[in-house]
């Protein structure tokens, strides 16, 4: 993997919040360098500034200072190389599951017969097949990300940004869609980065786990994960690895007390 | 994996539906008719149902009340396939830049809280008493409603919506009518369909002060010729047309709606 492209380079890469009364730094400037076809897990608390990098690298927001550079391209705005998925799955109730993963193909022009069948494959890859026709509602939340997830393949993006899309699913779901997920990107070989403040989670999927502390965000420390996939939760090795790492965020919590506190879960 | 439907139970909440109304409706008949033969009123000033459908019928066949319907319905598809189309631009445009929502909006949300009958004496100084001078009553009537329902929906589109539609590649135009619009649609439709009941409301009232044949105008004559069983039967009429307008085209809209987004459709 060491030959491979750089994907994502984040140079000085910072955002400050500017209010009516105040301004927030959500981020200290950062840098961070992610080669093609690699996983990455952003791990920390809620408020540490991980999805505001997400929406930096997505282009929805603009850094405060510093430069995004994606492909060999700076990011100046949103774009399907970049796709990224929410914790809501933000599929599109007024259209059925094979309208949605069909949305972004619509955008990019592709003829009706194209995306039908693009649609009708990403949806059997999620093994939502007999679902197209359904309407979002009547889905669970697990197949609601299943769909958003084929949606955001459909486009056949260079990197997926995953913004905590298990978090609001039961244990037993989410480890199906890890696996999923697992399958998926050996198979597409997209870069992924996951925000989760799920220590496991983090160390089950990643090839690398970054650590942020929060407030204002920064990267407190970063691992790599060389375990041997499929991987699951419940792999001893997984288990083993994830309190070394809680050792070492332990390690950082009593030197710099209160910042890390109650960060994980 | 698999999607529950409740058919036997949705079926059952429709027959107990049908039958309370049902039984609900005929003891207001039967009410309407043995107050109407114990005598406390004149039976001229107050007629049962049985004289009233007779009426009514009678209208019917003899083509008066079908005729003026007709005139009616003319005037409101009029005003207010005007109001949707003023109406659709101005909410949109009003949604979009906060110039117009701080002065036409703040105008609209004023304007909205004047009763459009209250228009008619300006109307007819200004347009005599015209097919215009209506129109524009209707228009008043429907217009506020209309402009609101779009603004409030396409304010309140959920961000991700429009944050995920960017990342998929959405822009411009085509956000704003894949993304944008159709999340705003339930909003949208309740503006139309309040937008709708007021227009009828503002039509009737100002045919009430017209001289030509048509449903409000039947209600004053039936006045002027003391003629209790004739206003009600035009009553029946009227409520018959906004009752049919509101099954036949909003209802069906919201149901659809409802289906797609996964709430109950608002009941009839």
């Amino acid at each position: 993997m060491m030959n491979d492209p750089t994907a994502l380079q984040i140079s000085q890469v910072s955002k400050t919040f500017v209010m009516r009364d105040r301004s927030v730094q959500a981020l200290t400037p950062i840098d961070l360098t992610v080669k093609a076809g690699e996983f990455v897990c952003l791990l920390g608390a809620s408020g540490c500034g991980k999805s505001t990098l997400l929406s930096l690298i997505a282009g929805l927001e603009a850094p405060t200072t510093g430069v995004v550079t994606a492909g060999d391209a700076p990011v100046v705005g949103p774009g399907i190389d970049r796709v990224m998925m929410f914790q809501d799955a933000a599929l599109f109730p007024w259209l059925t599951v094979q309208e949605n993963v069909e949305f972004p193909l619509r955008q990019a022009g592709h003829s009706k017969a194209v995306r039908a069948a693009t649609a009708r494959e990403w949806i059997e890859r999620v093994h939502l097949a007999g679902f197209e026709r359904s309407a979002v509602h009547q889905l669970s939340g697990g197949m609601r990300q299943r769909v958003a997830l084929a949606r955001s393949l459909a486009i056949n993006p260079a990197m997926l940004l995953m913004d905590e899309p298990f978090g609001a699913l039961d244990a037993l779901t989410r480890d199906r869609l890890h696996h999923e997920l697992e399958k998926l990107w050996s198979a597409t070989r997209k870069t992924i980065l996951f925000v989760t403040h799920n220590v496991r989670e983090a160390v089950a999927l990643g090839d690398r786990v970054l650590v942020f502390s929060p407030r204002p965000g920064r990267i407190l420390g970063e691992f790599r994960i060389d375990l041997p996939r499929p991987r699951s939760l419940e792999d001893m090795a997984v288990i083993k690895k994830t309190a070394e790492v809680m050792d070492v965020l332990r390690g950082a919590l009593e030197a710099a007390p209160g910042e890390l506190e109650g960060a994980f879960i | 994996m698999s999607i529950q439907k409740t058919p036997a139970l949705t079926t059952r909440a429709t027959h107990t539906t049908l039958t309370r109304r049902v039984i609900f409706f005929a003891a207001i008949l039967i009410v309407w008719e043995l107050v109407a033969r114990s005598g406390i009123w004149e039976s001229y000033l107050f007629p049962g149902p049985l004289v009233v459908g007779r009426t009514l019928i009678d209208g019917i066949v003899e083509g008066e009340y079908l005729h003026a319907a007709l005139i009616s319905l003319q005037r409101i598809v009029i005003g207010y396939g005007i109001s949707l189309v003023l109406g659709m631009s101005i909410g949109a445009l009003i949604a979009r830049n906060s110039i117009l929502e701080d002065t036409i909006g703040s105008l609209v949300v004023g304007l909205q809280a004047l009763p459009s009958v209250c228009w008619l004496p300006l109307a007819i100084l200004w347009l005599g008493l015209s097919e215009r001078a209506i129109q524009f009553v209707i228009v008043m009537g429907a217009l506020f409603s209309i402009i609101l329902g779009v603004r409030d929906g396409i304010r309140n589109t959920p961000p991700i919506f429009v944050k995920a539609a960017r990342n998929l590649g959405a822009t411009g135009f085509t956000l704003y009518v894949q993304v944008i619009i159709p999340a705003a649609l339930p909003s949208i439709v309740a503006g139309l369909k309040q937008g709708w009941a007021f227009a009828w409301r503002s039509l009737m009232a100002a045919e009430l002060l017209f001289f030509s044949l048509s449903l409000g105008n039947l209600l004053q004559t039936g006045r002027d010729f003391n003629d209790a069983a004739g206003v009600m039967a035009v009553m029946m009429l009227i409520i018959a047309v906004g009752v049919t307008v509101n099954q036949l085209i909003f209802a069906p809209i919201e149901r659809r709606i409802g289906e797609r987004w996964g709430y109950a459709a608002a009941s009839n």
